[in-house]
């Protein structure tokens, strides 16, 4: 680049940088967003400022325009998917795949009020993208820092894009470990913690979990894993918000690490769940382990406790919530079991309709629930053993977990990404 | 619904960027790409991508063919982030109404001397600022390098003889549609209907797999040793040579022809079922000229493959998945006899899921169009 060209250009961004600048800060990562898998805090659940609407009705070839209720907009999408959306702001991000080889990659970015495409980006994948026919290669859950928006995906790109669209940084994390595949698709989640966006990436080739610095891609950090097939995603665990902790859930181990260094603070030798994720309250964590493990790990003590341990809490594909003291998973079979937290005693079960890969959502007194089929059961966890008040069809199958912001769902099935939401 | 709306800070900044020194020049726009095109692997080049990708965003629908062009030779990481720019280009000039650009992207559309990729991109974004375009140009993609552009083009190939009144007009049409598609499902729904039609299909020949193999083992691989251990074939192929296999016993080279139509050769059928071990399958390909080709491999479990001595491909991974082109090497036929070696490893995996022990090799060209063996007999 020569000099005249690198001042006319340095000047050029300058003011860019400015206006972007400018823009960011209206755009600072609030609590109030769902800015990634199982939201901000990895808990399933909201403030219980404005509660969605325990049912709707989608307008279809039976069902008539006027009889059409809840429903703030339906979008179809461009590309296939199960990975959850995420909001941040005013803005809800999808991520998709596409084309015969689902070698096409998408994000895409749609108002949260009115459900118009904002922007959508396509990459070419760098990784595998072989994939059993039920995943996709956009099953990983996005993730955001509340200015960027950092897109995984089970060939392991890994994009980094501000709100707007505009590409930031761009890994191909199988370029570097070619090996890093599975047959049934990789399906973890980034996590954003202390600055970092945390991926964990393990199959029967090179395994390993990363810490890329959010503004620039780089890696801060990277831990060998064994060499398995697994699909949890990185939790964070902030007893200390001064101090965030990831926490890595393998089939043969759960370890915690210092978030801004990877280093290993403690390690938790048991059999684990492979597609459940663990979940955190104050200094507890559950942890899909032997059905239900509760690990108590106090702040500044680099070390676990076993509190309790409960076959009956085993949970399915769905990761644990805990909420108000009480624990709730359910099984693939759709049974939702309630349990103490602080005990891990089977306080009520509840049948469901199942089976579910989806992780519901926990707002005010209700869980809302969707399973494979796209059925949606709004269940009361105030009721004594729990009540299914409401049921209604997304219409198509729902695999990603819902989202939630400022009192609206929001699910993306099979074809469309549906918001939820009181008129 | 606010289709095609783009946020007031890009619009500001692209104002920014476009006014602040008068419009860009094509050598701030080709700095800015060779920047890009600097990105590598390990987040190499990032920084100052990121610089540059805003000023080749910002560069306007009079410069969207000079960001396509730099796809060309643009590794997988920099082809991203140019596609990336293209499409801020075009949802700004498509957000405005501009559709300038459609005679320039239809030039380089028809200019099949750029990348398959830009090519397609290009094509995507032409059909957006003009939608006659697709009715225009689709028929002559059917044997288009770029395989997005073949595959349309086959898509309509296929739907037409779905519809044709006549199983002569059928056929025709089907047959068309297989000689010029190069996806597998596409490949399979033209010789399925084919078939059903009453004419046989060489499969094995239109994909390229190679058919006639030399096999020898089983060596050892308990605990997944055997993988980094160089067994004589591997050292130099011989096949008059015997040596000592898995628990001392001999081994020999035996002839190998597999009828399955992707080319599989199952190891545990030719060599005896088979755990903890390892095989290799030697093949000689005739070449008339130096060739660029693609050497696409399926296996299930480990594999190393070499083209005349020179190690093409390795990947130690044990049932984990397979696919057709599931590992892809850029490689030379040299003119004249090649000899294509590959090393097939198997695990002690006891899972019912875990007992194949097999492969499937093809050459082709970048498109997937098979390149044969000037030898090659036609499948039965």
């Amino acid at each position: 680049m020569n000099c005249e060209s690198t001042r006319r250009t340095s000047g050029r961004l300058l003011v860019f940088t400015v206006v972007s600048t400018l823009f960011f800060a209206a755009h600072s990562a609030s609590a109030a967003d769902w800015s990634q898998f199982r939201g901000a805090d990895n808990k399933s659940r909201a403030a219980e400022s404005k509660l969605p609407p325990d049912e709707f009705t989608l307008e279809t070839d039976d069902v008539p325009k006027v009889e059409r209720k809840n429903v703030a907009w339906k979008v179809e999408l461009p590309a296939r998917g199960v990975s959850g959306p995420i909001v941040v702001g005013d803005r809800v991000f999808v991520t998709g795949a596409s084309g015969p080889k689902q070698d096409r990659l998408h994000v895409i970015c749609y108002s949260a009020a009115d459900g118009g495409t904002l922007w959508h980006r396509q990459f070419w994948a760098t990784g595998r993208t072989i994939c059993h026919p039920t995943s996709s290669v956009a099953a990983n859950t996005p993730a955001s820092d509340g200015k960027r928006v950092f897109a995984f995906f089970s060939s392991n790109d890994l994009v980094a894009l501000d709100l707007d669209g505009n590409l930031l940084w761009y890994r191909g994390l199988t370029l570097e470990n070619p090996s890093a595949a599975n047959d049934v698709g990789m399906a973890s989640s980034p996590l954003v913690a202390a600055g970092n966006v945390v991926v964990q990436v393990e199959s029967k080739g090179e395994s390993f979990a990363a810490a890329l610095d959010a503004a620039t891609g780089e890696t801060r950090w990277q831990v060998p894993r064994t060499s398995q097939m697994n699909w949890t995603s990185p939790t964070v665990f902030s007893a200390d918000p001064a101090k965030p902790i990831v926490l890595l859930q393998s089939p043969d181990k759960f370890t915690a690490h210092d978030a801004k260094t990877g280093e290993v603070l403690w390690s938790y030798d048991e059999k684990c769940g492979e597609i459940s994720s663990s979940t955190t309250e104050g200094d507890l964590i559950f942890l899909p382990s032997s059905g239900l493990t509760a690990l108590r790990s106090p702040i500044g003590s680099g070390n676990w406790e076993k509190v309790w341990q409960e076959n009956q809490l085993g949970p399915g594909n769905s990761s644990p919530i805990v909420k108000d003291g009480r624990v709730y998973v359910v099984n693939r079979a759709g049974a939702l079991t309630c349990g103490d937290a602080k005990t891990g005693k089977v306080l009520w079960r509840q049948r469901l309709k199942g089976p579910y890969w989806a992780t519901p959502l926990a707002i005010g007194d209700r869980l809302f629930f969707v399973n494979a089929d796209g059925v949606m059961q709004s269940v009361k966890t105030s009721a004594e053993a729990g009540e299914v008040v409401a049921e209604s069809k997304f219409g198509e199958a729902v695999l990603g977990s819902p989202a939630y912001a400022d009192g609206g769902l929001y699910v993306r099935g099979e074809k469309h990404l549906f918001k939820i939401a009181q008129p | 619904m606010m289709r095609g709306w783009i946020s007031p800070a890009v619009v500001l900044g692209a104002i920014v960027i476009g006014s602040s020194n008068g419009p860009l020049r094509a050598d701030e726009v080709a700095d800015a790409l060779a920047t890009i095109k600097a990105v590598g692997p390990g987040g190499t080049g990032q920084a100052a991508a990121g610089h540059a990708w805003r000023i080749a965003a910002a560069a306007g629908p009079a410069r969207i063919t000079d960001v396509l062009a730099a796809l060309d030779d643009a590794g997988p990481l920099a082809a991203n982030w140019l596609r990336a720019a293209v499409e801020a280009i075009g949802e700004k000039a498509a957000a405005s109404g501009d559709k300038s650009a459609a005679p320039e992207l239809e030039k380089f559309v028809l200019a099949a001397n750029h990348s398959p990729r830009a090519r397609r991109l290009a094509y995507d974004w032409l059909v957006r600022f003009d939608p006659a375009a697709e009715a225009r140009l689709m028929a002559g993609f059917l044997n288009d390098p770029s395989t997005e552009l073949r595959r349309d083009a086959v898509e309509r190939v296929l739907n037409a003889a779905e519809k044709a009144a006549t199983p002569e007009e059928k056929k025709s049409l089907y047959e068309q549609a297989f000689a010029a598609s190069r996806d597998v499902d596409q490949i399979n729904a033209a010789s399925n209907a084919l078939e059903k039609l009453g004419t046989k299909v060489d499969l094995p020949t239109h994909f390229g797999f190679i058919t006639r193999w030399k096999l020898i083992g089983p060596f050892d691989n308990s605990g997944g040793k055997g993988f980094s251990v160089a067994y004589p074939p591997e050292v130099k192929v011989d096949l008059a040579g015997k040596y000592a296999g898995k628990a001392d016993k001999e081994v020999v080279w035996i002839e190998h022809t597999t009828a399955e139509k992707y080319g599989e050769v199952d190891l545990n059928k030719a060599l005896g079922k088979n755990k903890g071990a390892a095989a290799y399958a030697v093949a000689e390909f005739r070449a008339a000229a130096e060739t660029p080709v693609e050497i696409r491999i399926g296996s299930i479990s480990a594999i190393k493959v070499w083209l005349n001595g020179q190690l093409l491909d390795s990947r130690e991974v044990y049932h984990s998945g397979v696919e057709i082109d599931q590992y892809v090497s850029r490689t030379k036929l040299k003119a004249g006899v090649n000899e294509i070696l590959v090393k097939v490893c198997e695990n002690e995996q006891t899972e019912t899921w875990a007992q194949d022990w097999k492969f499937q090799l093809r050459v082709c060209d970048a498109t997937g169009t098979a390149v044969l063996s000037q030898d090659r007999m036609a499948s039965k």
